[in-house]
């Protein structure tokens, strides 16, 4: 199961304050479209200006961003070009 | 060859060990000639026959309802063609995203660009207008009549938290906050990040220390004003000629704020004076463009300095309250870090990425940060270089100096100790892959500047900081021309030398000499979508591209070849610029001159295109060394020595990457010692001219020695980080630790100019 | 009001233009004229990205009238390069990377042309007290001091 990280104010917003989650996926995608089936609503919290960090690598647009069985998936904002 | 000499053409041992040809080398840049004669054409050197002038008419209050703007007699002055207000701006929703997935809010941008209800800031737009002459315009403008109430205006963060602040917004309810506020207030949102247990980790702290800290607001300073030309023909089409870190972010923010479809504007982009970060977003372009649609001509609008620093986005200034606990052997054990930045005008502050990068050079088992962004009556905020950092890591890196003394450990030491390395899970989540932090504190122990003496009223300061660096979307086009020269087509606007490095990449990917290479820029409609140029990303991602177009191109190449001799494609190989015949035994070889000069007979034009996402931007890491001098008796601070040490993953062109680390130190001088905003006791900027907002002059500094450590990314053809940014993020504490130690009290409020300073110096 | 007639030379060549009284000489050269290698950055005189010489002296053409201009000989950016041949300065700007985005460059290269012309073998800091008049945000002024310390080294033709 790969370990997905929300950001602490999605926590509280939409999963009762709980960061941390277990899920099964291939992809970033299908890992929103789990939550949003156990927290709905979030989906669009997390397609919204958020970007991904899978196994340390970050993506500012993710989508199809493949998870494998044991990876860390954090959720972060999106990250300002200066 | 003399001793400056050998080292300026000297490769490093990283291009040594790789054999790059061109890469790592020194050519002088492709687009140099027109810069140091005066022929490049920068944002207000367009000129368009009829073109008229437009002027901007700006609120003169800090806060204030705008209650009527009558326009009446600005029409009925000869030479005036058009007048613009909110009314010729459309409405945009709370939720309404433009086309793409442009992370800002269009609602918010719109009401900047021009005011709709409430003039929020000093400066804030409030009308334009387009006349056949500067004079006349300008005239025009003083005849627009706006009828204000002012309100109550605050300036500073934690005054505009207080529950008695005048409220900028009716709508904004702090996110991110337990339970949801039914009271608007100024506090767009609270931020966290972190892990561990702080409350547990402090506990088992030998030595804790704490300090707040503030920062001001400053510009990131481009000499270069904004400014534009927009052309609109009656079917409805725009051309805009700008100066912008993103031709593309034009086009998409000016068709959504004046109601467009993407396809109806065109942006060329200029060269640009300077950017930092503050000219990717639109202030003058959807008001030429709209003013351009009713006057039935083209409008040149451009902003003069006071205007500058009234009107646009400074970064945030703010507060920082840091505190940090060890064991008396040094090692990190907890990290708390709070922070409240000024947004300006509207939400969007980058506190949250001050809250990501100030512990992140460090492995810190329970930290917390947390960032509040909060508006206030000030411009709005813009990226400025590494956006939220560098206040951040001087709260940071002025605590670990003041742990450092407590400790009685050599404050290099103390970094190396808890420095963050490959696999250490980072501050704000994900674990690192390969990042040289170690290597940059290792140069920086052992270079001859962090050993040298010091005088009387001198003192040394280190400090370290950290930026993402960023990929994304990204598209080169390379083609090859009837001789053999090659034009690389980009669509980012060059702001630091990555023309230069576009033409090297090509030029080592294809084996052909430098010169024989073409790096161009070029415009919306020809070329396909590329994101703007910032977050380090040029010479990362769109040199990715560059390469990979490039290796369309010798694909290409060699089945010209092929059919040329008759045999498979596999059988030849391209080597050093010419494809080889690998069946005949005989060594044969084409040159790509000689395939290019025939390519009309072999299949027709020889070209490579590349767009991707592109991902894996590595890290940077920078070390600076600042030596001080204090004058006890000004107050002024002099820097007599600066080395900045950055991990860069491979330096393309370095002589680019080196005033890369100069420039960013630079400003972070400036930053330290002398820039900020001035208001009066109406909230109006006093100080938006380059004499009293004092940015550093050649006699203000010494030489900035640079340290260039190449620990290479691996998901780059060349190594490739970004590089940019990194450079501003140290500085802030390096400075203020160096002064702190000349003059024997903690600076934590910046800037430290000398009032300032002799102030603290007689306190003690 | 009617327009001033405004008899000048640029760069060795006799020029005459219009213009209002307000009008600046960077103004002119820039609107009227076309040479638009004189930048404007801060109309105030602080920035110096509108070097010119008038009559030999550095000045900023922002604090210039445009009136100013008649009778007098204007050096700008533009004359600075020889015929087909950059100037030293011109060269070893380039060679060293003295310039990143390139708005404040004209203003530097006029600049350091009057200095090296007052004196020919300054030292760092009389470099850098001349040459203080001149912003400059990307740099952070280290190639731009080598880049005329070469050049000043070649001219004496060392």
């Amino acid at each position: 199961m790969a370990k997905i990280v929300l950001q602490s104010e999605v926590a509280r917003d939409f999963a009762d304050g709980q960061a941390e989650h277990e899920i099964l996926a291939d992809n970033v995608r299908q890992v929103i479209k789990q939550l949003d089936a156990k927290f709905p609503g979030i989906a669009a919290r997390l397609n919204d200006r958020t970007a991904v960090a899978v196994d340390g690598e970050i993506f500012q647009d993710p989508f199809l961003q493949e998870v494998q069985p044991h990876s860390e998936v954090y959720f972060l904002p999106m990250i300002d070009a200066g | 060859m003399g001793k400056e000499e050998k080292q300026f053409d000297e490769l490093s041992p990283n291009v040594q060990a790789n054999g790059y040809r061109v890469v790592g080398t020194r050519p002088v840049r492709p687009d140099g000639i027109e810069k140091v004669t005066g022929k490049a054409n920068f944002g207000a050197d367009c000129e368009l026959p009829g073109m008229l002038t437009g002027v901007v008419v700006r609120s003169p209050h800090a806060h204030a309802k705008i209650l009527s703007i009558d326009t009446t007699r600005a029409m009925k002055l000869k030479g005036v063609k058009a007048v613009v207000t909110s009314a010729d701006f459309p409405e945009i929703g709370p939720k309404q995203r433009g086309a793409g997935e442009a992370p800002v809010s269009f609602r918010d941008m719109s009401r900047n660009v021009m005011a709709r209800d409430k003039a929020l800031y000093d400066g804030h737009t409030v009308a334009a207008v387009a006349a056949t002459t500067p004079a006349i315009a300008e005239k025009a403008a003083s005849l627009i009549e706006v009828k204000y109430k002012v309100l109550p205006y605050v300036l500073d963060a934690r005054e505009a938290m207080k529950s008695k602040a005048p409220v900028l917004h009716k709508d904004v309810f702090t996110k991110g906050v337990d339970p949801r506020p039914k009271k608007a207030s100024n506090v767009t949102q609270r931020f966290e990040f972190g892990m561990g247990d702080i409350d547990a980790g402090f506990a088992e702290a030998d030595v804790i220390v704490d300090h707040d800290f503030t920062a001001q607001c400053v510009h990131q300073g481009y000499i270069e004003p904004h400014a534009c030309v927009a052309n609109t023909t009656q079917d409805g089409m725009a051309t805009v000629w700008c100066s912008t870190q993103g031709q593309f972010m034009v086009r998409n923010y000016c068709a959504t704020v004046c109601g467009m479809d993407i396809s109806k504007v065109r942006v060329l982009p200029a060269e640009i004076g300077g950017g930092f970060g503050g000219k990717t977003v639109v202030y003058l372009e959807p008001l030429a463009i709209v003013l351009s649609q009713k006057a039935g001509k083209p409008v040149k609008v451009v902003m003069n300095r006071e205007d500058v620093f009234r009107a646009t986005g400074p970064t945030s200034g703010g507060h920082a309250y840091c505190r940090i606990g060890a064991k008396k052997d040094g090692t990190l054990v907890a990290g708390e870090l709070t922070m409240e930045y000024e947004a300006g005008a509207f939400a969007g502050s980058p506190v949250h990425l001050g809250c990501m990068t100030g512990f992140a050079p460090y492995v810190i088992p329970n930290s917390k940060s947390v960032g509040f962004d909060v508006v206030v009556n000030r411009p709005k905020a813009a990226a400025y270089r590494a956006p939220g950092a560098p206040v951040a890591a001087f709260a940071v890196e002025s605590a670990l100096d003041l742990l450092a003394k407590k400790l009685n450990m050599d404050p290099i030491a103390l970094r190396e100790k808890n420095a963050a390395t490959e696999g250490t899970k980072a501050a704000y989540g994900p674990k690192f892959q390969k990042i040289g932090y170690v290597e940059t504190l290792e140069a920086a122990k052992n270079h001859p500047h962090y050993s040298a003496p010091l005088g009387p009223n001198q003192g040394r300061g280190v400090a370290s900081g950290f930026w993402f660096n960023i990929g994304g979307e990204s598209s080169a086009a390379v083609h090859v021309n009837e001789d053999g020269t090659v034009e690389v087509v980009t669509a980012n606007p060059d702001i630091g030398g990555s023309r230069a490095s576009m033409g090297i990449m090509a030029a080592e990917v294809l084996g052909i000499d430098v010169s024989r290479v073409k790096p161009l820029i070029t415009d919306t409609a020809s070329s396909a979508y590329s994101a703007l140029t910032g977050g380090s990303r040029v010479t990362f991602a769109v040199g990715q591209m560059v390469c990979v177009a490039c290796d369309k191109v010798i694909v290409q190449l060699r089945e010209r070849a092929a059919k040329i001799w008759d045999v498979e494609v596999d059988d030849v190989e391209w080597v050093a610029g010419s494809a080889v015949n690998r069946k005949s035994g005989k060594g044969e070889t084409l040159s790509l001159a000689e395939i290019a000069n025939v390519a009309g007979k072999t299949g027709g034009p020889i070209s490579g295109q590349s767009s991707s996402d592109v991902q894996g931007a590595g890290p940077g890491f920078g070390t600076h060394i600042c030596d001080v001098e204090v004058d006890p008796e000004t107050g002024r601070s002099t820097v007599i020595r600066y080395t900045a040490i950055q991990d860069v993953g491979t330096a393309i062109h370095p002589s680019y990457v080196e005033g890369q680390l100069q420039g960013g130190a630079a400003q972070g001088i400036g930053w330290a010692l002398n820039e900020e905003y001035i208001y009066d006791a109406n909230g109006c900027l006093e100080n938006g001219g380059f004499l009293d907002y004092r940015m550093p002059v050649a006699s203000d500094l010494p030489m900035i020695d640079t340290v260039v450590v190449e620990v290479p990314n691996p998901n780059h053809r060349f190594g490739v980080r970004g590089v940019g940014e990194v450079p501003i993020v140290p500085p802030l504490a390096a400075v203020a630790n160096a002064v702190s130690a000349a003059a024997d009290v903690r600076m934590a409020d910046l800037p430290i100019s000398p009032p300032r300073l002799l102030a603290a110096i007689d306190g003690k | 009001m009617a327009k001033h007639h405004v008899n000048t030379t640029i760069n060795g060549d006799q020029t005459e233009f219009l213009c209002d009284t307000e009008q600046t000489l960077l103004d002119c050269l820039r609107d009227e004229l076309g040479l638009t290698g004189s930048k404007e950055g801060c109309s105030s005189g602080d920035c110096g990205a509108c070097s010119v010489t008038v009559d030999g002296r550095l000045v900023c053409s922002c604090l210039v009238l445009g009136i100013e201009a008649d009778g007098a000989e204007i050096g700008t950016i533009e004359g600075i390069a020889e015929d087909d041949d950059l100037h030293p300065l011109q060269k070893h700007f380039l060679k060293e990377a003295a310039l990143q985005c390139g708005i404040c460059t004209p203003g530097f290269i006029v600049a350091a042309k009057s200095l090296l012309e007052h004196n020919p073998d300054p030292t760092e800091t009389e470099m850098r007290f001349w040459l203080a008049g001149n912003l400059c945000r990307c740099t952070g002024y280290d190639k731009i001091i080598k880049a005329v310390t070469s050049a000043a080294a070649e001219m004496r033709g060392e």
